[in-house]
């Protein structure tokens, strides 16, 4: 395979690092805030049966890590190709 | 061959199987025994097949079975090697008895994964290596990384460990009768005989096999119940109805005058057992009795709601020094998922770096079928409870009491003499029964309850074979190959890996049957030491070319010191610092770890030119899994 120049490596580990990020912050979000310390104020509302803050905890947060994992490695193996990084398996 | 024929095949013909034991059972009424009997027998019959085909003394089959295992088929062996004894049998009752708190295990176990995925996963793949002090060795330079690396990966394992093999020797004497001790080494042929022979690769597909029926075990009994109760066989979306069900249910259990004179009854037996425990003539043997007893006495005596509350407190969120535990186990259990050797090492055995970020993403789709329906099943269980079993007679108590009661899970005991079933006489002595008894709660033949028990053996024996492998290759392969003798010749490092394999096993079968209490304490500690002592080290690794030798030493040290300094101090010295639980010691050891990293990395003469541009490279998919031989001189 070609060498990437300079500036595309450069690039290529710029979207890695903002992927890496926002997908870092939801966990966050999710885990710490939403199925921890504002657990008790979404239970307030109900969700399909279920009081909020607990669904988070229990289903949400768990549904929501599955799509984050898939989407980086949907992301991730896409820009590898574009960048023509192909590996010789 | 095809692996998706192949592992199809298994699973239509696992489930024929299943049904024709059902058939017998009903047509020849065919004893629990024999049930118990086949199951285990047909199981750790096809583990032992797997490891005789693919048996193997190749180096890179042995360690990293060739490389060559496919995203899905990581995934589910990364699953049943996540999934222990505890996740399959215990978690769902935990859950029953804690409510929100015990949500922490939920997230944790899981959670853990996102980080697996983003910092570690796709760039050990690239990395390329065998073990995981393998990387530390490599990437720091040096003898030293590497030890510790090996001490830290037993001192994670070999407790993990026993409690698989305790989780082993107690299915196998609670379906079939067995000694204790006897189902221990029966269930330690079934692990040794595969990883001995076939190493990773054997392993693997061991594991694959495993995730199956562990899965269709789990899910099959609790979405019968699903469909029986409200017609929709998914229990995720219907256990909603019964968390409201349940919550109505509590507070009428709460303000009812039986239930408040059989709660009254249970709390003058605590007082009296407080007494007796103060009393100076009293034995040692007899106070501590007294402690259990009113440790007991004090829960039944406990109602399941505040009046005037609007939740029960089942899932009423922990408060204060409470909500910090929560954050805090749910973080160090997180970060231990990302830090835990035998889970690791399964990155490296996929073809490529994209299909070690596939694998994650597998990996932990498989992982969650299972954590997803633990609430459901622990709301199932309760409704159970508390809708036939309070208020029925105690002469005509449901069926599935009547079966499991003799277990020693829980007992009816009528406090009041009534004749009647109080909330508060239903005493639960282990919370498995959660799990253990759903097949029949739905009212399914006992086929299925075979089920469940070779779902649990085999979620304790993949385990049991990860760690087990992963103990052996930190010995064999890093101390005596890469420390001790490098010139060391591939059948005599493959030897002297099977020796300890055997060896490995026999210990930790020994210290399982001495049953010490501890263990079930011990395996929480093990994520948190897993998340102190190899995270920080491993993430700096990759993410800063400038981290080095003297930097993760330290940080390492400090990590794994400051663990289980908390650890030993908040269990038996009576430590605390901010009130924080023993289970959380790594909330410490971690933030610490990555300070100590930088700190000493920054005062520190940097790493070689060589090893900066190496670690920039692994940043881009290239090749894979070269392996790259480049060393620090120290």
């Amino acid at each position: 395979m070609s060498e990437l120049t300079q500036a595309q490596k450069e690039s290529y580990w710029r979207y890695n690092v903002k992927l890496t990020t926002i997908l870092l912050v939801i966990w966050f979000v999710v885990t710490y805030l939403f199925g921890g310390l504002w657990a008790e104020a979404l239970n307030e509302y109900t969700f399909i049966g279920f009081p909020l803050g607990y669904y988070m905890a229990a289903q949400g947060s768990l549904a929501i890590f599955v799509i984050e994992i898939a989407v980086y490695a949907k992301l991730m193996n896409a820009k590898d190709l574009e960048y023509g990084i192909r590996e010789e398996g | 061959m095809n692996l998706n024929k192949i592992f199809g095949l298994y699973t239509v013909g696992f489930i024929a199987v299943t049904i024709l034991i059902g058939i017998a059972e009903a047509v020849f009424g065919l004893s629990n025994r024999v049930i118990g009997w086949i199951f285990m027998g047909l199981s750790m019959g096809i583990y032992l097949l797997i490891g005789i085909v693919t048996r193997t003394s190749d180096a890179d089959q042995y360690y990293v079975a060739g490389r060559g295992v496919p995203a899905v088929y990581n995934g589910m062996a990364t699953g049943s090697d996540w999934m222990s004894a505890a996740s399959f049998i215990s978690m769902a009752g935990a859950l029953s008895a804690q409510g929100f708190s015990g949500l922490a295990y939920v997230m944790g176990w899981t959670g853990g994964y996102l980080l697996l995925a983003v910092f570690l996963g796709p760039y050990l793949r690239q990395f390329g290596k065998y073990t995981i002090p393998d990387f530390l060795g490599e990437r720091y330079g040096g003898h030293t990384p590497r030890i510790i690396g090996v001490v830290a990966a037993i001192l994670a394992s070999f407790t993990y460990l026993i409690a698989q093999v305790t989780g082993v020797g107690l299915i196998v004497s609670r379906f079939i009768g067995l000694d204790f001790n006897v189902g221990v080494f029966v269930g330690l042929i079934g692990v040794l005989f595969c990883s001995v022979l076939g190493g990773m690769r054997a392993v693997t597909w061991t594991q694959v096999a495993q995730y199956i029926i562990l899965i269709l075990s789990y899910l099959v009994p609790v979405v019968v119940l699903s469909f029986k109760l409200f017609a929709i066989p998914v229990p995720e979306l219907t256990y909603g109805r019964l968390l409201q069900s349940n919550n109505v249910k509590a507070f009428q259990i709460t303000a009812d005058p039986q239930e408040k004179a059989t709660r009254a009854k249970w709390a003058e037996e605590a007082k009296a057992l407080g007494e007796k425990m103060k009393d100076p003539a009293a034995s040692e043997a007899d106070k501590d009795k007294a402690k259990a007893a009113k440790a007991l006495a004090d829960k039944q005596a406990t109602a399941p709601a505040v009046e005037g509350a609007k939740l029960e407190k089942y899932l009423q969120t922990p408060k204060g020094v409470g909500m910090w535990n929560f954050l805090a186990l749910t973080f160090c259990l997180m970060v231990g998922t990302a830090g835990l050797p035998h889970i690791l090492t399964r990155y490296y055995t996929t073809p490529s770096v994209r299909e070690a970020r596939t694998s994650v993403g597998w990996s932990l789709f498989f992982i969650f079928l299972l954590y997803f329906t633990a609430p459901a099943y622990a709301s199932f269980a309760r409704d159970a409870v508390f809708t036939r079993l309070v208020g029925s007679k105690i002469s005509e108590l449901p069926a599935w009491v009547t079966l499991w009661a003799p277990a020693g899970l829980f007992s009816v005991v009528d406090k009041l003499g009534d004749g009647v079933v109080q909330f508060a006489d239903f005493v639960v002595r282990s919370t498995d029964f959660v799990v253990l008894a759903t097949p029949e709660i739905a009212g399914l033949p006992f086929v299925i309850t075979g089920l469940v028990m070779a779902g649990g053996l085999a979620a304790a024996l993949s385990t049991a074979d990860g760690l087990l492998l992963t103990i052996a290759n930190a010995i064999s392969h890093d101390l005596y190959y890469n420390v001790i003798n490098p010139k060391a010749s591939l059948i005599k490092r493959l030897t002297i890996t099977k020796v300890l394999l055997i060896g490995t096993a026999l210990v930790s079968a020994w210290v399982a049957t001495a049953r010490l209490a501890i263990i079930v304490e011990m395996v929480a500690w093990a994520f948190s030491l897993g998340a102190a002592s190899f995270f920080p080290a491993l993430v700096m690794g990759i993410w800063w070319k400038r981290a080095n030798y003297y930097g993760a030493v330290a940080g390492m040290l400090v990590g794994l010191g400051t663990t289980l300094f908390y650890m030993v101090g908040s269990r038996f010295f009576g430590l605390s610092w901010w009130g924080t639980n023993t289970v959380a010691s790594g909330v410490f050891g971690i933030p610490l770890g990555f300070l100590t990293i930088w700190i000493v990395s920054s005062l520190t003469r940097a790493p070689s030119q060589e090893m900066q541009d190496f670690v920039v490279s692994i940043r881009y998919p290239k090749t894979g899994g070269a392996s790259v031989a480049i060393n620090e001189g120290h």
